[in-house]
């Protein structure tokens, strides 16, 4: 389905994650952020880099993960996107959320 | 002559011997497969032997019945590998190797989260994922007399991602027939944002939990287990107390993998996902759930990865290019209790959905729909593993790759 954000177009899930990460840009970022009542520090962009970097190499995301990234520690990690940090910075980042098999 | 070693003689590695005996030619290739546990477990059985459905002996046999004639089978602890090198160090030899697969499969490891393997560990605090623990929570269900029942999820990637749900629907059904339901408070905790993560399950099975009053927590990344209270305990310090923990630790692969520096945080192999080829070694493969392929850790999986690899094998060796075809095909049944059960049938890109399977619009199996039929099916399936799967034969009229005949895709919750 379509969604528009940031005065632009995008492509989106039933969740609202994005189906086409080549249509995020930052400005849609900070306002998907806002969404999620989320105001972007210069924190929350070190981690949504990080987030990329993961997903361009294929490598799944987890809170293990964010422990050993040497960018955040778990703590912060849910002080910055509180109440499911793992779906609300993906769903930020423009990229599907984590899975399960069912 | 030229050597193929196996490592992991558990489902896939098993399969692939079978497979494979049968496709090199013989005075070309020595297999070789090594495997230091004696015991083959039909690890799918751990699931009912809790609820005293399956006993010990339906779920073990001798490994070396599996393992065919004109396989070199060895029983040693294998030490390391070094691909650079094209050996593998065991207890006392080394071998070499021209290809070499790898099927080491993957474990629970409690010690990751701290406080699990406290006081309460094998008292209160059970996993079913291992023989040992399934047996000793049988045990404990015997003689338990009702509270909370908290049943937890530690971190993805776990064997059989399925496996915690059907746990929770099963003991719905048991303490119902025990006639003790209402002393029972059960709980189901998952890291992940729900207990049905894809949309389209969420819609036809939310359903289950409601009917069977199993409460959900979700978002929940464990950070320790508090013993003295019977809590567990998450990084945004929300607390659950619980009677009866059955927890999923976190699963990772093979610690020889780690010393042998092949593997991710969890000990997982990078793995080509279509080709099942080894990221860093052109003639190192990798299947099952040694694995970081992003599909489902299930020997279904590895059956339906079992006939691509084998495919790709002989392609290896003849020096031509390699198929990219394994699309993460899983088709897994999930029981819910009552003597029925659900069928899912999915790949890496197609969330599983409504239809028949495995003849369109005749079945007689229905997927995603609780049915009689569908437990029978999975109560056969006992049956198969032991007579076809492991040994390399195909399940007639079930493809490898999923099949989109018989399926409803645009699909509302019915």
């Amino acid at each position: 389905m379509k969604k528009v954000i940031a005065q632009t177009e995008i492509d989106v899930n039933e969740e609202g994650y994005m189906t086409e990460f080549s249509q995020w840009s930052k400005e849609i970022c900070v306002c998907l952020a806002d969404e999620q009542d989320i105001c972007m520090t210069e924190k929350h962009w070190e981690v949504i880099e990080y987030i990329h970097e993961k997903h361009n190499n294929e490598e799944p995301l987890s809170i293990r993960g964010i422990k050993k990234s040497g960018v955040i520690n778990i703590k912060e990690f849910y002080s910055l996107f509180p109440g499911g940090p793992l779906k609300k910075s993906t769903l930020i980042a423009g990229i599907p959320k984590p899975k399960s098999c069912i | 002559m030229k050597n193929l070693v196996i490592l992991g003689a558990g489902t896939s590695g098993t399969m692939m011997a079978n497979h494979l005996v049968k496709k090199l030619q013989k005075k070309d290739w020595k297999i070789t497969i090594v495997d230091q546990y004696k015991t083959h477990y039909y690890q799918p059985g751990f699931l009912f032997l809790p609820f005293d459905t399956y006993t010990e002996d339906q779920v073990k046999k001798k490994g070396g019945k599996f393992i065919p004639k004109g396989v070199n089978y060895i029983q040693k602890k294998i030490e390391q590998i070094f691909p650079e090198d094209n050996k593998v160090e065991l207890s006392d030899e080394t071998l070499e190797y021209d290809i070499l697969i790898v099927a080491t499969g993957s474990k629970i490891a409690p010690d990751e989260t701290e406080g699990l393997l406290g006081p309460l560990w094998q008292k209160d605090i059970f996993d079913f994922y291992t023989y040992e623990g399934a047996l000793s929570l049988r045990n404990k269900l015997r003689e338990w007399e009702g509270g909370k029942l908290v049943i937890h999820l530690t971190e993805m990637p776990i064997k059989c991602p399925v496996a915690p749900l059907e746990f929770a629907f099963l003991a719905d059904s048991y303490f119902r027939k025990k006639g003790m339901r209402d002393k029972v408070e059960i709980t189901y905790v998952t890291p992940l944002s729900g207990a049905f993560t894809k949309p389209t399950c969420t819609k036809a099975l939310n359903y289950l939990l409601e009917e069977k009053q199993i409460n959900i927590e979700i978002d929940f990344a464990i950070e320790r287990v508090d013993n003295d209270n019977k809590m567990i305990i998450d990084y945004a310090d929300k607390e659950i107390p619980f009677d009866l923990l059955v927890t999923i630790p976190t699963n990772m692969g093979d610690e020889v993998i780690e010393r042998s520096g092949m593997g991710d945080d969890l000990n997982f192999i990078p793995t080509h996902k279509h080709s099942l080829q080894s990221k860093a070694h052109k003639n190192v493969f990798v299947i099952g759930d040694a694995t970081n392929v992003p599909a489902s850790k299930a020997g279904s999986v590895a059956h339906f990865q079992a006939e691509t690899l084998t495919d790709n094998i002989l392609l290896y060796t003849k020096g031509y290019k390699l198929k990219e075809e394994f699309d993460g095909h899983a088709n897994c049944f999930i029981e819910t209790g009552n003597n029925k059960a659900l069928l899912i049938d999915f790949n890496y890109d197609q969330e599983p959905v409504h239809g028949t399977f495995p003849f369109a619009g005749i079945g007689p199996l229905k997927l995603l729909k609780e049915s009689v039929f569908n437990h029978w099916g999975k109560l056969a399936f006992r049956w198969v593993y032991w007579n076809m799967l492991l040994k390399g034969i195909a399940i007639p009229f079930v493809s490898r790759n999923m099949s989109f005949k018989g399926k409803k895709f645009d699909i509302k919750a019915e």
